[in-house]
């Protein structure tokens, strides 16, 4: 089964179009959803949250084709957005006791452990809260009503890397259960794409590419050549590429690695940035 | 059981684990019958990729160092001598397709390789 499933989906506004995307997250994996700002990442969480309505194409999320007609599974998706809102004059202990009101399945007992563990002040008013423990307490909330599937829109974004770390340990232990899954949207994926199953690649409101994490990363080689030994790369290996007027620098596929010129492994970053000014260098060109 | 996995080594994290695993595995560190972690698990302590660490195992039960019981888990199989014997051919085989890719690209032909090889050779006996 998948957690969320969308096929084909079109939604477009004034200035921006969301075209044809067909994405998969199966249930127990980790999806890292990756584009730079404007790429159509958070119309897509809206849209997988059912808080905007699709044009056309189909989503199903946790096996419902309806979420916005159906409050009671949207208890067991749990959200962390790039900045967390919650009430600003309350404590931690306090939004607790809110949050029971609003989830039946809210569950205290773990509130109250995520505080302990992340070592959140309980007596702080949530708006006095540093950045990081705002984001830990968004993360508690968002995990205290037993969620099996978590979306961190930008959640980590300027965050320090022992924040960063601790969230990564939250996200590794949420998915030792078989059937919890979760998308992580960024357009800076670092630390935390070494626990990511699969990974997609958004530009301008379209798919560029979702392969398994690791394969992507075996497959794809960058390498330094003179601009001749680049014309020899076949086209199909080509993934992106960027010409100075003293060579090339590029991303191949290993198979289309020249012999005796020097391939050294690629960060994901590197292959989302390579490929959209592949694309826009294409596009410049006709 | 131990496993280092090294982001920046270049080596593929797949091939860290399948390395690793079997390693232990033939040094004898890992008895047969010893059960191993579940894939689940190793890869949540790992910090890595559930996929990748399944592909890891499936390769190993492919070449026949470990095997699975449905429902139970994965565990290491008795030794087969021939299955090493094998396995260091092939990685002979590998190494030496580097060899000629380097030779190849600094210009050095099958004869200079040879002479280079014979001479390695009856140094080190």
């Amino acid at each position: 089964m998948n957690a969320i499933d969308i096929r084909n989906v079109f939604k477009s506004y004034p200035e921006f179009t969301m075209q044809d995307v067909t994405l998969q997250l199966p249930e127990g994996m980790i999806l890292g959803l990756i584009g730079e700002n404007g790429s159509g990442k958070t119309t897509l969480i809206k849209l997988i949250m059912g808080m905007c309505k699709k044009d056309a194409g189909a989503i199903e999320v946790l096996g419902c084709s309806d979420l916005a007609g159906n409050p009671a599974m949207k208890e067991e998706i749990g959200v962390v957005p790039d900045e967390v809102f919650l009430p600003p004059f309350m404590k931690a202990e306090e939004i607790g006791v809110l949050a029971a009101k609003f989830y039946r399945s809210w569950d205290a007992a773990r509130y109250r452990e995520l505080l302990d563990m992340l070592r959140i002040p309980l007596k702080t008013p949530f708006k006095d809260l540093s950045k990081g423990n705002k984001m830990r307490c968004g993360f508690a909330c968002a995990l205290s009503h037993r969620p099996k599937l978590l979306i961190l829109d930008e959640a980590t974004a300027g965050l320090d890397p022992i924040v960063r770390d601790e969230i990564l340990d939250l996200l590794t232990d949420f998915t030792r259960q078989e059937d919890h899954s979760i998308l992580i949207s960024s357009h800076i994926v670092s630390d935390l794409e070494r626990v990511c199953d699969y990974v997609t690649f958004l530009h301008e409101g379209s798919v560029l590419l979702t392969q398994e994490k690791d394969l992507l990363k075996e497959e794809c080689r960058k390498i330094v050549c003179s601009v001749r030994e680049l014309s020899a790369i076949p086209q199909e290996a080509l993934v992106g590429k960027r010409e100075t007027p003293y060579g090339a620098e590029c991303i191949v596929r290993k198979w289309g690695v020249p012999e005796g010129v020097n391939a050294s492994p690629v960060s994901l970053e590197e292959i989302y940035v390579m490929m959209v000014k592949g694309e826009a260098h294409e596009r410049a060109a006709i | 059981m131990q496993i280092l996995i090294d982001n920046y080594s270049g080596v593929s994290i797949y091939e860290q684990i399948h390395a690793q695993i079997r390693d232990q595995i033939v040094s004898g560190e890992l008895q047969a019958d010893q059960p191993l972690p579940s894939i689940r698990s190793l890869a949540k302590d790992l910090r890595i990729s559930v996929i990748t660490t399944k592909r890891a195992y499936e390769e190993l039960e492919k070449e026949g160092f470990i095997y699975t019981m449905a429902g139970k888990g994965s565990y290491v199989s008795a030794r087969n001598k021939e299955l090493l014997k094998e396995n260091h051919l092939r990685s002979i085989e590998e190494h030496m397709e580097e060899i000629r890719k380097l030779a190849v690209s600094c210009g050095l032909d099958k004869e200079d390789v040879l002479e280079m090889w014979h001479t390695i050779w009856e140094d080190s006996e």
